[in-house]
C-alpha cells in the first residue's frame, strides 16, 4: 500500500472560438501581428464600456451542457483585482460568485498514458465553469518584458474540477476527454500551442487513508499534456520525499521546467480574499429561462461517450475500436456515413484504423481533407465482399484511391486488377506452380503441410494477386 | 468606534493596492478610513429581512451584444501612448517574472 494519497484538482483555461472578443468587436483571432487587434476596451483604458459577446455566452452554457452541469439561471460577472501588466486596469472581469455553470462531471477511460493499460472508468466532478476575459501576452526578455494585447479580451472560460483525480495517468485521461468534449461541440479548436488550452495542476499529499487534504501546491507553466504527466509525476515525488524528511510543506504555486524535468517555486498563494471580487458595475447580470436552456440543449451534439456506445451497440464494434473511431468527431461522422453502405461496419471500421488513418498521419491530412470519400470505401469494402478483388488488391487500390482518386470500379478497369476467379485460369496457374516446384511438391506429399502456404504465395505471384484465394487454396489441395 | 476601525488591516490593504505608505500618512489615512467605514456602517441598521440581495443597482439584464467584429484601432495610434516599446511592436515594460530560474 502507497503511503501518501494523492489528490489532483485542474483548472483549465479553453479560450472559445467566437468571431469577436468577449467584451468588445475586435477580432479574436490567433496569429496577427502583435498589437494590431487592440481597441480602448482590450487595452484597458479608463472609462470603457464593456458588453459581453452573446455567443460567447451560449457556448459557455453549451459546454456546462455537454459536462453534465447545472445552468445557473441567475449569473453575473465580477471584478477580480490583481497587478499585472497583462492587465492593465488592475482587474479581470471573471465571474466569483454565480459562475453559468456548476456540478458537472465527466467520464474518463481509455488507456493509461504511461503504459498504454486500461484505465478503469471513473466520473470527475466539474465544480463550475465561469467565462472571463483572457489577459495579454507577455514576451520576457533578459531584462524587460514586452507586451502583446491581441489576446487581452478574448473570451475564457475557466473549467474547474473536483479534486477527484488520484495519478498523472487520471489527469491526462481527464484532458484528453475534455478536450474531445470541446472540439465535438465546437465550442474550442482546444490547440495549446495556440494558448486554446492552459492547464493549471492543484496538487497534494496526505497520509494514507486521512481524511483532511494535504497542503495544496499549485503548478504553471504547462505546455502540453506530456508535461502535465511529467510534471505530476515530478511533483508526487518532491512532495513524498518533503513529508518524508518531516518538512511542512507551504501554499505556493511552483512552475514547471521542461528542460530540467522538475518544477521550481513562483510564489506564496495569494490567498482568495487578496483578489477582492466584487460585482462589475459595468455589465447587467445575465438571466436564462428554461426555454433559452432547452434551445441550447436541442443544438448539442452527441456526446462522444454517447457516440462510442452507439457504434459499440449498432455496428457491433469492439469497445477499442469504437473509442478510436469516436476520438475525433470528423473520424466519426466519416465512419458513420462508410458504414451505413456498408454490409459489414467491423469492416469498415478495420479500413479506417488501419488503412486510412495511417495514411492520413503519414500525409498529415486532416480526415476533412482525405481524398477518399466515405462512398467510395464502402464500396471497396463490397468488391472484397462479392470477391472481385482480394484483400490484398483492394489495399493497392486504396493507396491509389489516396494518391489520386478516382472510385474502385474505375481503378480497377483501369489497371486491370480484377480477380480471377475463372477456374480454368486458376488451374493453369495452379499447374504451372506445381510443376515448377518439384521439390516442395515431394515436401508436401511426405507430410509438411506448411509448404501449401508456399504454393498459395507461388499461385498468387504468378496472378499478380489477382487470383481468388479461397479458389487457389481448394485447388491446390486438390492437386497436391 | 475603535474596535470597529481595528477591523480593518491598514497595512495589508496598502499591500493590495501597492501603496507605499509612511507613519503620519498611515495615521491620517486610518483616521479618514474609520469614518468610511463607520459611514457605510449606517447601511447595517436597515432591515433587509426577505430582499433579494442585488446583483446591479440598475433594473437591467441581458444586456449583450452579437458576435461580429470590426475593425480594431490602428497600432501607431496607442504605440505612441506607451513609454516606451520594444520595435515599435510591443510595450516595453519593466521584467515582469523571473522566468524558468
Amino acid at each position: 500500500m502507497e503511503k501518501y494519497d494523492v489528490v489532483i484538482g485542474l483548472e483549465v483555461h479553453v479560450k472559445v472560438r467566437t468571431e469577436s472578443k468577449m467584451f468588445c468587436s475586435c477580432a479574436n483571432l490567433y496569429g496577427a501581428e502583435p498589437n494590431t487587434l487592440v481597441c480602448p476596451v482590450c487595452m484597458g483604458y479608463p472609462g470603457v464600456l464593456p458588453v459581453p459577446n452573446k455567443e460567447a455566452i451560449r457556448k459557455t452554457v453549451l459546454a456546462g451542457l455537454m459536462t453534465s452541469c447545472d445552468i445557473s439561471k441567475f449569473s453575473k460577472f465580477d471584478r477580480k483585482s490583481y497587478f499585472s501588466p497583462d492587465m492593465p486596469k488592475n482587474y479581470q472581469i471573471s465571474q466569483y460568485d454565480l459562475p453559468f455553470c456548476l456540478a458537472g462531471n465527466i467520464l474518463i477511460s481509455g488507456k493509461r498514458f504511461s503504459d498504454r493499460e486500461p484505465l478503469p472508468e471513473k466520473s470527475i466532478g466539474i465544480t463550475r465553469i465561469h467565462l472571463e476575459e483572457d489577459v495579454a501576452k507577455s514576451t520576457h526578455f533578459p531584462k524587460s518584458s514586452g507586451i502583446d494585447f491581441n489576446r487581452a479580451g478574448g473570451p475564457l472560460m475557466e473549467i474547474v474540477s473536483e479534486p477527484d483525480m488520484t495519478s498523472a495517468d487520471e489527469a491526462y485521461a481527464y484532458l484528453t476527454v475534455l478536450k474531445r468534449i470541446m472540439r465535438y461541440a465546437d465550442i474550442s479548436n482546444c490547440d495549446m500551442e495556440k494558448g486554446e488550452l492552459r492547464c493549471d495542476v492543484n496538487i497534494s499529499l496526505k497520509p494514507a487513508g486521512r481524511k483532511e487534504f494535504g497542503t495544496k501546491i499549485e503548478l504553471k507553466n504547462l505546455n502540453s499534456f506530456r508535461s502535465i504527466h511529467r510534471a505530476i509525476d515530478h511533483e508526487i515525488a518532491r512532495q513524498a520525499a518533503e513529508l518524508d524528511a518531516g518538512a511542512p510543506l507551504s501554499q505556493e504555486t511552483r512552475g514547471w521546467n521542461d528542460d530540467k524535468g522538475s518544477t521550481y517555486l513562483m510564489r506564496v498563494k495569494e490567498t482568495e480574499s487578496d483578489y477582492r471580487y466584487f460585482p462589475e458595475p459595468d455589465l447587467t447580470p445575465i438571466t436564462f429561462s428554461d426555454e433559452e436552456i432547452d434551445a441550447i440543449r436541442a443544438e448539442m451534439p452527441e456526446t462522444p461517450d454517447a457516440k462510442k456506445q452507439r457504434f459499440i451497440e449498432n455496428f457491433g464494434l469492439t469497445p477499442y475500436d469504437s473509442e478510436v473511431l469516436t476520438n475525433e468527431k470528423a473520424v466519426a461522422d466519416y465512419f458513420e456515413k462508410a458504414a451505413t453502405k456498408s454490409s459489414n461496419p467491423k469492416q469498415i471500421a478495420n479500413w479506417i484504423i488501419s488503412e486510412l488513418l495511417r495514411e492520413l498521419a503519414n500525409s498529415a491530412n486532416e480526415i476533412s481533407e482525405c481524398p477518399v470519400p466515405p462512398a467510395n470505401l464502402a464500396e471497396l469494402a463490397e468488391l472484397i465482399n462479392k470477391g472481385t478483388i482480394s484483400g490484398k488488391i483492394a489495399k493497392q487500390v486504396f493507396t491509389e484511391m489516396f494518391q489520386n482518386g478516382g472510385s474502385p470500379a474505375a481503378i480497377i478497369e483501369a489497371k486491370g486488377l480484377l480477380q480471377v476467379s475463372d477456374s480454368s485460369a486458376i488451374e493453369s496457374l495452379v499447374d504451372q506452380a506445381i510443376t515448377e516446384n518439384q521439390a516442395q511438391v515431394e515436401q508436401y506429399r511426405t507430410g509438411n503441410q506448411k509448404v501449401l502456404q508456399y504454393f498459395v504465395g507461388q499461385v498468387m505471384k504468378l496472378s499478380k494477386g489477382k487470383a481468388n484465394p479461397q479458389m487457389v487454396v481448394a485447388m491446390l489441395k486438390e492437386k497436391l | 468606534m475603535s474596535e470597529q476601525s481595528s477591523s480593518f488591516d491598514l497595512d495589508s490593504i496598502a499591500n493590495l493596492a501597492r501603496l507605499e505608505l509612511g507613519e503620519t500618512e498611515k495615521d491620517s489615512l486610518r483616521i479618514d478610513m474609520e469614518k468610511i467605514v463607520a459611514y457605510v456602517n449606517v447601511l447595517s441598521e436597515l432591515d433587509v429581512e426577505g430582499v433579494e440581495p442585488m446583483a446591479h443597482a440598475a433594473a437591467l439584464t441581458n444586456v449583450v451584444r452579437n458576435d461580429r467584429a470590426d475593425a480594431s484601432f490602428p497600432r501607431e495610434a496607442f504605440i505612441s501612448n506607451a513609454p516606451e516599446t520594444i520595435d515599435d511592436e510591443l510595450i516595453k515594460v519593466p521584467k515582469v517574472i523571473d522566468v524558468g530560474v
